[in-house]
């Protein structure tokens, strides 16, 4: 099953050339309409006629999350507000966040892609998709109901939390189709469980999980438990939200939808573009796009690329999951947190910047942060009373800053680990890579 | 008047006390008195020692975080009762006490109280006021 057989099984000829054709006014309208592009290209001496082949991509600079925060709010909008018809923003960034604009088409690109990973996942008018993302200026909510209401299934917009009315509602609307992220798909059905319902019994046919790292056991997991298929959901907001790889019925890697982003594949050091099937950092260009046309971004998320002919039909490239980031950056409980977040809550409540540590653990499904911060003059009192209080105005702190709530551990000076050059700010023990 | 009372954090785990008391040997400082206050995950241990100053070096130098807190010392009746007169006049004149310990010594009959508020002076001025012997700082480090 195709939502858009015509384009998705296309020849790789056919489709490079679209792709080029999409790429060549992409570069030209953003050179034409956004002065940030104008700026940088001309510095660079390479202009929008430069682009005579897919490959002459590279001679164009890359543009990263700083370069869209400095341009926060609408810096990098190529058409007007008047055209402008949603805006959402990343979650849980350093400073500045990211904003992301949608024209009425650009929505509808939007929905295009969800809409063929939800035909790839066998999600059509039959179905009932319960929606646990999160509705919000987070993209996940919104592009999978944009995608829902395409293919003509009923969607449920829940968002996250209220677990048991989340079970109660998949027994009683007869949900056929489940979105969310994998440790809380897992806490799902450990409640459901708990209450004496299998979940397995619920009819569900299919899941869709993304926005927070996993295993291939964590998929397992999640698959039996539901007794259903659990595909992969790959995008991030900078770029448009979910949708820009979706796994297709073999799971054998997203179909990047390559005639709505671009994918290379850099090695993040050299930054230079490295072949198919070599691991390296992911970069996206949009080949579609009038509200913000985003050039070369570099998504730090780690991954390799592969143009073989799936068995499913389509050509489109298929990307493997995410095994890691070029960064310190960090996603728990689907959230990005960056250290410097941290860094920054900390010196909100002390003078200086004390030494820390974050530890990620995932005890039973869910994700649970400890800050370790080593209690330095300026936040060392001799009162049990004060000293809970820094306690837990760090963490307030945090929770302002990240969104997340953390446990907080005062530790004593020079006990946490130091490192030469770089430091090392997290230990994730969730084992996801 | 005035104690120099050390006030070190600790973190709560197994042996945390063992190194600063080590340092404090090898220092050859001596503890007068002491308390710890801890809640599970940290606590604050409370010395009062004879040579505030060096204790206070060393342990710094061995990367504890010390704070000087001043704190004052009260000689008491060691009899039934005693802590209670004190108290209670502390209560009377409507002073919130952060935390006290007491501990006896050599002087017959007599026991003392350590204790510390927010407005110290006007602890001192109101135990002053009711004819509560206040004993001096020296006396303490030097029992």
């Amino acid at each position: 099953m195709f939502w858009n057989e015509e384009i998705e099984t296309m020849s790789r000829q056919d489709l490079e050339e679209l792709q080029l054709k999409k790429l060549q006014s992409t570069v030209k309208r953003a050179f034409e309409k956004i002065p940030y592009y104008h700026k940088k290209y001309s510095e660079c001496e390479v202009y929008p006629e430069d682009i005579e082949t897919l490959k002459d991509i590279e001679k164009l600079p890359f543009i990263t999350k700083d370069d869209l925060r400095e341009s926060y709010p609408f810096g990098l909008f190529a058409v007007d507000i008047k055209q402008i018809k949603e805006l959402h923003s990343s979650s849980g960034t350093t400073g500045k966040p990211v904003v992301s604009g949608y024209t009425e088409k650009d929505l509808d690109t939007w929905a295009e892609t969800i809409a063929r990973g939800l035909t790839m996942m066998g999600i059509g008018e039959d179905d009932i998709l319960q929606n646990t993302h999160g509705y919000g200026m987070f993209t996940g909510g919104f592009g999978v109901h944009y995608g829902s209401h395409k293919v003509g299934a009923a969607i449920i917009p829940i968002s996250t939390g209220q677990t048991r009315r989340q079970i109660e509602i998949m027994q009683d609307f007869g949900t056929t189709g489940l979105i969310f992220t994998p440790s809380y798909g897992i806490h799902l059905a450990e409640v459901a469980l708990e209450d004496g319902i299998d979940p397995k019994e619920l009819g569900i046919k299919a899941i869709g999980f993304g926005a927070e790292g996993w295993t291939e056991e964590i998929r397992q997991r999640v698959e039996e438990l539901f007794g259903a298929k659990a595909y992969n959901i790959y995008g991030l907001t900078e770029l448009m939200g979910p949708g820009v790889g979706i796994e297709c019925e073999a799971q054998k890697g997203l179909h990047i939808a390559e005639d709505i982003y671009y994918p290379e594949i850099i090695n993040p050091n050299t930054q230079q573009v490295i072949g198919e099937n070599q691991p390296g950092e992911l970069v996206l260009t949009n080949l579609e796009r009038e509200g913000m046309p985003v050039i070369r971004f570099r998504t730090k998320d780690l991954t390799k690329i592969t143009y073989e002919k799936c068995e499913c039909g389509r050509t489109h490239a298929r990307m493997s999951r995410i095994t890691g980031r070029s960064d310190d950056m960090i996603k728990v409980k689907g959230v990005a947190i960056f250290p410097s977040q941290i860094e920054k809550a900390l010196l909100k409540v002390g003078d200086t910047e004390p030494h820390y540590m974050i530890i990620v653990t995932r005890p039973g499904t869910l994700d649970e942060i400890e800050v370790k911060v080593e209690v330095s003059n300026d936040i060392f009192f001799d009162g049990v009373k004060e000293m809970m209080s820094v306690q837990t105005k760090i963490g307030k702190s945090i929770e302002n800053e990240t969104g997340i709530r953390v446990k907080v551990t005062l530790v004593e000076p020079k006990t946490l680990p130091r490192f030469e050059g770089k430091a090392k700010r997290v230990i994730d023990k969730r084992n996801l890579h | 008047m005035k104690i120099k009372q050390l006030s070190i954090f600790l973190q709560n785990k197994m042996g945390s006390l063992a190194k600063p008391l080590e340092v404090l040997t090898v220092a050859n400082v001596n503890i007068r008195a002491m308390c710890m206050a801890d809640t599970s995950e940290f606590g604050i241990l409370r010395l009062v020692v004879d040579d505030p100053i060096k204790g206070k070096e060393a342990l710094e130098e061995n990367n504890f975080l010390v704070k000087i807190t001043d704190i004052i010392g009260v000689e008491m009746n060691d009899t039934p009762g005693g802590l209670t007169n004190v108290l209670d006049v502390i209560k009377d004149n409507l002073i919130d006490l952060e935390y006290l310990y007491a501990f006896s010594h050599d002087k017959e009959g007599k026991a003392i109280l350590l204790l510390h508020a927010d407005d110290i002076d006007n602890l001192i001025s109101v135990l002053n006021k009711n004819n509560i012997t206040i004993v001096s700082a020296e006396e303490v480090y030097n029992l």
